[in-house]
């Protein structure tokens, strides 16, 4: 459940944010997480209530962006979606493929008050 | 005033920081009917681009820094639990320990045991006992070192909590990741953990005496790995019975040099 760690981390960025930007309260997190990263969505959202709790973002509303993830394929060169890490490029069946996107984990927004 | 975009307030308009090394800025532009307004007055959207593991990467820099300045060649290794880590640990210590200083960090959930197996060679090693986590992070090493007293021109083993998840995605500030594959385990965990073979640079399929008795398919394993990560280097060897163990620790030498 490293989700709790990653949770624990957003606290604290917020909370930096809070003291240089002055803001007191905040009323939404969004989220943007890569198809490849290795964290789950529902597991976040579920721990989310509990480590905000107490904090600035108690009650705060959790919301995510996903991001598809691409990857550069070692034998046609051409960019490949990806489900999996070890995913064939789509186009030429080549098996190697380099990951482009899609293994973000990132806070993009706040909504403060 | 529109407290999201602070658009009546000319103070903010355009304004624009950087924090901790994210982009942070107030929203400029707005696109919504300020007669339906339901927010509160000061609300504002503000735009941010940091990292959630951005606090740990930055303890891991640390650590990297610290290792360099001071020689330290630290290595990471992970696996499930039972893969064997802490007898290839001891046996990597009592070929090597008169060569250069070894300290080693343990990462266990609960107890000392790992770490009183590694004192029993006469080298320090220091008890992480993480609780509730699952994984080291890059903090928790910083404070370990300086407790440990780790020396310069030495090799630091960090040996992390057993577990082909959670430690993938904590940097603590290693020269690599070691994970560490037996043949009692599937040959086909590279693919169903990917995200861990992803992240080594070295697999160390272990416990290769117990061959004969498995139904363990090295070759098999080795191609999953490579699917999953083609620069993985792959070293075979049994840490209890000593077998093809001194490419190991060549592998070690001339990695730390």
């Amino acid at each position: 459940m490293h989700e709790l760690s990653l949770l624990e981390n957003v606290r604290s960025i917020l909370e930096d944010h809070a003291r240089d930007q002055n803001f007191q309260r905040v009323e939404e997190v969004t989220l943007a997480i890569g198809a490849l990263s290795c964290v789950e969505t529902e597991a976040l959202a579920f721990a989310f209530e509990a480590v905000m709790k107490g904090s600035l973002a108690e009650n705060a509303q959790l919301n995510f962006k996903h991001i598809e993830a691409q990857g550069h394929c070692l034998g046609c060169g051409q960019l490949t979606v990806m489900e999996m890490l070890y995913d064939a490029c789509e186009h030429c069946g080549h098996p190697h493929v380099d990951v482009v996107t899609g293994l973000e984990m990132k806070i993009t927004e706040l909504k403060v008050s | 005033m529109c407290g999201i975009c602070g658009c009546s307030n000319p103070s903010n308009t355009g304004k624009f920081s950087a924090i901790d090394g994210a982009k942070v800025s107030l929203l400029t532009t707005h696109n919504h009917g300020h007669e339906q307004h339901s927010h509160a007055d000061n609300q504002r959207l503000i735009q941010v681009e940091q990292d959630l593991l951005s606090k740990n990467d930055a303890y891991a820099a640390e650590n990297r820094a610290y290792f360099k300045a001071n020689k330290i060649f630290a290595l990471n290794l992970v696996s499930s639990p039972g893969a064997g880590k802490t007898t290839l640990l001891v046996e990597t210590i009592k070929v090597l320990k008169d060569q250069f200083p070894i300290a080693v960090i343990e990462g266990d959930q609960q107890t000392e045991h790992d770490a009183d197996r590694i004192r029993a060679t006469g080298v320090p090693a220091l008890q992480i006992n993480t609780g509730r986590a699952c994984h080291l992070d890059a903090h928790g090493i910083g404070h370990a070192m300086q407790t440990l007293g780790v020396k310069a021109n030495s090799f630091l083993a960090i040996e992390n909590v057993g577990n082909l998840v959670c430690p993938s995605s904590f940097d603590l500030g290693e020269a690599h990741k070691v994970v560490v594959l037996s043949v009692t385990e599937g040959d086909d965990k590279p693919l169903k953990y990917p995200d861990m073979f992803y992240a080594a640079d070295v697999m160390i399929i272990n416990k290769i005496d117990l061959l004969p008795y498995v139904d363990f398919d090295v070759e098999r394993c080795i191609a999953f790995a490579r699917r999953v990560n083609p620069t993985i280097q792959i070293l075979q060897l049994s840490a209890t019975k000593g077998d093809n163990f001194s490419a190991w620790t060549d592998w070690l030498i001339e990695n730390m040099s």
